[in-house]
């Protein structure tokens, strides 16, 4: 069943961003995102994907425009309120952002310990979730000593772990093998099917097609390739209601 | 393990999520290391030692002060012997009537000799071919305080009787060596303001640097939904550790300076020293130093890292 539009996950609404007094990296930008749904934002390198990922992780305020996210007005939104906002988003960023003094297992740990839950509570799941990822032996070791793609690894076990309502992904498959890529697609895919909203920067279009149910943004230049398509995104398969009917489980 | 059987594990903390506060042991306390204790350390050892100077100083003053608020001292400045006794013994008596005093001594020779001995020799009075008059010294305590009024009755009183005699107020005397004394103890407390503000920059520095040093951490725990409150308390938690430890050293190192120090004054056996003595209360006040030291660190810390927090989103 398709669901009332009033519970979109993101909104934006011609929003642009530049850094400093640069020219604009994202121009016009404006798309719905809607709970349940398997987004990949696909773009060429600079492209400016990283940049719009920022945005909807709440790293970062757009130069203009309107962003609502989870019901609020992202942008006038006092500071005090943007952690409960950001705990229900999960992120593996491009660069992992590891914490380097903590090991594996803490660094899994972080956003359960930052969410309040007691060190007994999370044994098991960030074990369980390490061990999934391939990591059991590597659980104790701290991040520089880790491969690029174990590091990835150890990034999106972070980001999954808490359930996120959303999980904002910056290019998760660019340093491990096909194989594992595929492994660790299933993973976002069974955390949508309990109703996460994913997005998934990436240049590989090879990574678009093993999720067949996905829903594409390109992004050309810091513009949605389809400029017409504002707030109906995506143009064409916005109109298949199956795709939001999702049922969050 | 599928992965949706992996996602349903159902965590107790991140039911929480929404309210949670997080847990104290975010990211791990720093070890202790760098500058920081060290300098804390010294810092606290300088406070104590300076602030236990001050105390002593004023524990002389007061107990001092105590004694000889109601002194007056009677010299019968006569250099013919038999007249002086005469004076002497009619000042004694005239003293003794007199309400006020509750207290009266006449200095013994042989005590006034030995008190003169090391300015004139000690054969003074008895072979000298010119003997040196020595007045003779009448100690006299008052009831009340031995102000100018007091002093003025006394004179009055003794006039008559005994025209060489000379009243002088015994605090007197020793009012310029007070008054350097209480110079001294501003000097401490203005040595132990200073010690603060220096310790507190110091902290303010160790914060920044820490900030800096740790400023991917900061940003990571923010984007996970750390809240500046989480984030600050670990700074703070972490430098708490290290002004405790410092505190801690400094303290003990303070603590060796000032016994020795006690050790040596009491030698000298000196009556202003051994009457400046520490009491419980002053021991107290210095112990309060370090945790003082550890608070201070912690409060700047924290105000710090929240400053430095509301400039990022
Ligand atoms: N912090 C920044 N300051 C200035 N320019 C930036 C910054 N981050 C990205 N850019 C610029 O914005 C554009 C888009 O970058 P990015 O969003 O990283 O693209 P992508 O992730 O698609 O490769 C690039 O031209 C890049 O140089
Ligand atoms: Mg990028």
């Amino acid at each position: 069943m398709s669901k009332p539009t009033g519970e979109e996950i993101v909104q934006f609404d011609n929003v642009g961003l530049r850094y400093g007094t640069d020219r604009e990296v994202l121009r016009n930008l404006s798309f719905t995102l809607f709970p349940g749904s398997f987004y990949f934002l696909t773009g060429a390198s600079g492209a400016g994907k990283t940049s719009l990922l920022r945005l909807l992780y709440l790293a970062q305020r757009p130069s203009r425009g309107m962003i609502r996210m989870f019901g609020s007005d992202a942008i006038t939104l006092p500071r005090e309120r943007l952690p409960l906002l950001r705990r229900r988003i999960g992120v593996v960023f491009q660069d992992f952002r590891l914490v380097s003094h903590l090991s594996a297992f803490d660094n899994v740990a972080l956003p359960l310990r930052v969410a309040g839950a007691a060190d007994r509570d999370l044994r098991k799941p960030v074990t369980d979730m390490l061990e999934w990822v391939g990591l059991a032996d590597r659980m104790d070791a701290r991040p520089a000593t880790l491969s690029g793609g174990e590091q990835q690894r150890v990034a999106i076990a972070r980001a999954v772990i808490p359930r996120p309502q959303m999980l904002v992904a910056d290019e998760p498959t660019g340093n491990v093998d096909p194989e594992m890529a595929v492994k660790l697609l299933r993973l976002f895919e069974a955390l949508n099917g309990l109703g996460t909203t994913v997005v998934v920067a990436t240049h590989d279009v090879h990574l678009l097609q093993k999720v067949p149910d996905s829903l594409i943004m390109r992004l050309n230049k810091g513009q949605l390739a389809d400029p017409t398509g504002a707030l109906r995104f995506p143009p064409r398969r916005s109109a298949n209601p199956s795709r939001h009917g999702r049922p969050a489980a | 393990m599928s992965p949706k059987e992996l996602l349903e594990t159902r965590i107790t903390g991140a039911m929480r999520a929404v309210t949670g506060t997080g847990d104290p042991e975010l990211v791990p306390q720093s070890r202790l290391s760098g500058p920081m204790p060290w300098v804390i350390a010294i810092m606290v050892a300088m406070t104590v030692i300076a602030l236990a100077a001050g105390l002593a100083l004023r524990n002389t003053v007061i107990s001092a002060q105590a004694g000889l608020e109601g002194g007056l001292t009677v010299q019968i400045v006569e250099a013919r012997a038999p007249e002086r006794r005469a004076q002497s013994e009619a000042a004694m008596q005239r003293l003794e009537s007199l309400p006020a005093v509750v207290g009266l001594r006449l200095v013994p020779k042989e005590e006034l000799d030995h008190l003169i001995e090391p300015w004139l020799g000690s054969d003074q009075g008895t072979t000298s071919a010119m003997p040196v008059p020595i007045p003779a010294l009448i100690d006299v305590q008052l009831s009340g305080r031995a102000d100018e009024k007091q002093i003025e009755k006394v004179r009055a009183a003794l006039v008559a009787v005994a025209p060489a005699a000379r009243v002088d107020a015994q605090s007197g005397w020793l009012e310029p060596v007070y008054d350097a004394i209480a110079s001294l103890q501003w000097l401490a407390i203005a040595l132990v303001v200073l010690l603060a503000m220096a310790l507190a920059a110091a902290v303010l520095m160790a914060a920044r640097s820490a900030l800096g040093t740790n400023r991917d951490t900061i940003e990571i725990v923010h984007l996970l939904g750390g809240t500046d409150a989480q984030i600050a308390r670990v700074f703070q938690r972490s430098i708490g550790v290290d002004a405790a430890g410092g505190g801690v050293v400094g303290f003990a190192l303070a603590l060796i300076v000032i016994l020795l120090l006690g050790r040596r004054f009491a030698g000298l056996g000196a009556g202003l020293v051994d009457q400046g003595s520490l009491g419980w209360i002053d021991w107290t006040l210095l112990a309060m130093v370090p945790l003082a030291a550890a608070l201070l660190a912690m409060i700047t810390a924290r105000v710090t890292v929240m400053h430095a927090l509301r400039k990022m989103l």
